[in-house]
């Protein structure tokens, strides 16, 4: 991040004792702002998360910068740029993954079907069980398909053996991986295969039924065929889901998403529909980006 | 290359001899005590409670149950407070509380034993004499002290089995709505169970190995005991008290006694090992 690197953190720290956030940057309009018109007039719902002059911070430097941006409800928004350039930090600020950081600030808000999430009266497990993460590298937990299936609701306190098989099995349905383990389904989850792992990871977020499923370059690690499957998953899943899909490949984002949005250097440079921002990028930097000229 | 190959033909002497050593001290303790036990008869040797040295007669039963009833009261006070300090200092506090607290914890092991005794001999036996009955005395006493002895070894090891878990899969649980607790309890102390348990074991070979501290504060009387504020005598403790004035028949006996408690521990070491060694169920990422 040169740019970042150049500038002089200098900045007064407000202490506000009951919010978790507090505001460490503020950004100068170095560049133009982000431009958003046009389908959100297109889209006549209320957005699902409404991102607010979002800064986050790690040790007080920016890691996404003044970030303004609509997410609404079952769409498919595919989030794409450079290394570095706070898509992963953006995903995890959506469910309070950043708050595991010990050096993370922020300032700004994130609106979540109005409710400000990092508000003092959010439960904060209640929030992640409602905004769903899919990681870029799958991380079975070290236990059976099953359990690792069901500790989601567990959590939650459900206990009922009935409800889990169910939800156990319209999950992987869901995942498009019930067929290939309906019947191992108390063998160890990491003998599956990476594709098989990630479906899994993303049929554990499904148990829960979360509001927004919100996936970490999903792909990344994975065959063609798998890939498939997990993007045929989402336009399935996009039916009752909001999803934020991040991606380092632009080739997924144009066939996988309904919007993208193009982050460089912790910024929002464009969002828009995902094919006008792919035939006709409205900022000459993601027109480079999309030739493949950085990043 | 020359120097190589001078450099490990010494290391390889140096490592020889620590291992034949060990072996000599076996070889020593077995050769001294085992002919006794055989002579004694394994059954009179180990199932009576009778140790009268005078009148040739050596049964260390009493001893045995001494022992484990001092180690596993030991084990019962050191494992819980050794794994929440471990919890705690792995999940819960700030890590520079953590960095201040865990070497402050292991300076623990460096206090020597007597001065444990010594501590344990005027501040709790005192307590259990006057709060809970008995001469004070006691299995109780000699629990609670070696309970504090064994915190650092427990606490410690624990702590580096709690680290190894990857952190993957604690965020993985939090991400999928677990507190910090149930993080802990349903998915942690599992994932690192094997190391946990190799702490509890390694842990229970310094306490059932503890002497000095344990003869100050158990009253070292040769009765079975019936209550926890009874006095007992330990196996170690019946080596130290009496090797110095033993002879003949009664010297061998001792090391008899030496070599239960040699296959004891060596038994609880190489379960440690069995257990540190298998790996939990899926225990890493690929």
């Amino acid at each position: 991040m040169p740019e970042l690197q150049t500038q002089p953190v200098f900045h007064a720290r407000e202490v506000e004792s009951s919010r978790p956030s507090r505001p460490c940057f503020d950004a100068p309009p170095a560049h133009r702002p982000a431009r958003d018109t046009g389908e959100q007039t297109a889209e006549p719902a209320r957005p699902k998360i409404s991102v607010r002059n979002f800064t986050a911070c790690f040790n007080d430097v920016p890691g996404i910068r003044n970030l303004t941006l609509d997410i609404f409800p079952r769409e498919r928004l595919a989030i794409i740029g450079p290394a570095s350039s706070g898509k992963t930090t953006f995903l995890r600020s959506l469910n309070r993954l950043n708050d595991l950081e010990r050096a993370f600030t922020c300032s700004g808000q994130i609106l979540l079907d109005g409710e400000d999430i990092y508000g003092p009266e959010i439960d904060v497990a209640a929030l992640r069980r409602r905004v769903g993460m899919v990681y870029a590298v799958p991380v079975p937990l070290p236990w059976s398909i099953y359990e690792n299936l069901v500790y989601g609701l567990k959590l939650a306190g459900v206990r009922d053996r009935q409800i889990l098989d169910q939800r156990v099995e319209t999950s992987l349905k869901e995942a498009v991986l019930w067929d290939e383990v309906k019947d191992r389904l108390k063998e160890p989850a990491h003998n599956l295969s990476g594709g098989q792992q990630q479906r899994l990871c993303l049929a554990r977020v499904l148990m829960l039924d979360p509001e927004v499923l919100v996936l970490d370059e999903p792909c990344s690690g994975l065959d063609p065929i798998s890939t498939g499957k997990i993007e045929d998953a989402l336009l399935e899943l996009k039916a009752k889901h909001t999803i934020v899909l991040v991606t380092n490949n632009t080739k997924q984002a144009a066939r996988a998403s309904d919007r993208t949005a193009f982050f460089l250097m912790g910024e929002l440079v464009e969002v828009g529909p995902t094919a006008d921002v792919f035939t006709r990028p409205r900022d000459r930097r993601t027109n480079s980006y999309l030739v493949g000229q950085f990043g | 290359m020359k120097q190589d190959k001078l450099i490990k033909a010494i290391l390889m002497a140096v490592a020889l001899s620590a291992i034949g050593g060990l072996g000599l001290i076996t070889l020593f303790i077995f050769k001294e005590g085992l002919p006794i036990i055989l002579q004694i008869g394994v059954a009179d040797f180990f199932c009576s409670t009778d140790w009268s040295p005078g009148e040739q007669r050596f049964g260390i039963l009493s001893m045995i149950v001494g022992s484990v009833a001092v180690t596993l009261g030991a084990m019962a006070i050191g494992v819980v407070f050794s794994l929440g300090l471990a919890i705690v200092l792995t999940q819960f506090c700030p890590p520079k509380v953590a960095g201040v607290l865990k070497p402050l914890i292991e300076l623990l092991a460096g206090i020597p034993s007597v001065v444990y005794g010594f501590i344990g001999m005027v501040t709790i036996i005192p307590l259990i004499r006057e709060y809970v009955g008995g001469p004070g005395f006691s299995v109780l006493a000699a629990s609670i002290v070696l309970g504090i002895m064994v915190l650092p070894t427990v606490t410690s090891i624990s702590i580096d089995a709690l680290n190894a878990v990857p952190r993957s899969f604690w965020e993985g649980s939090v991400a999928l709505g677990a507190t910090r607790w149930q993080t802990t309890h349903m998915l942690l102390l599992k994932a690192a169970r094997s190391g946990i348990l190799a702490a509890i074991i390694l842990g229970m070979g310094r306490a059932i190995g503890e002497t000095m501290a344990v003869i100050m504060v158990t009253g070292n009387s040769l009765e079975i005991p019936r209550a926890i504020t009874d006095p007992v005598r330990t196996l170690t403790s019946n080596i130290a008290l009496e090797m110095n004035y033993a002879t003949g028949q009664h010297r061998k006996a001792l090391f008899a006694t030496g070599v239960t408690l040699f296959i004891i521990i060596m038994a609880l070491n190489t379960l440690a090992m069995a257990v540190s060694r298998r790996r939990v169920a899926g225990g890493g990422n690929r």
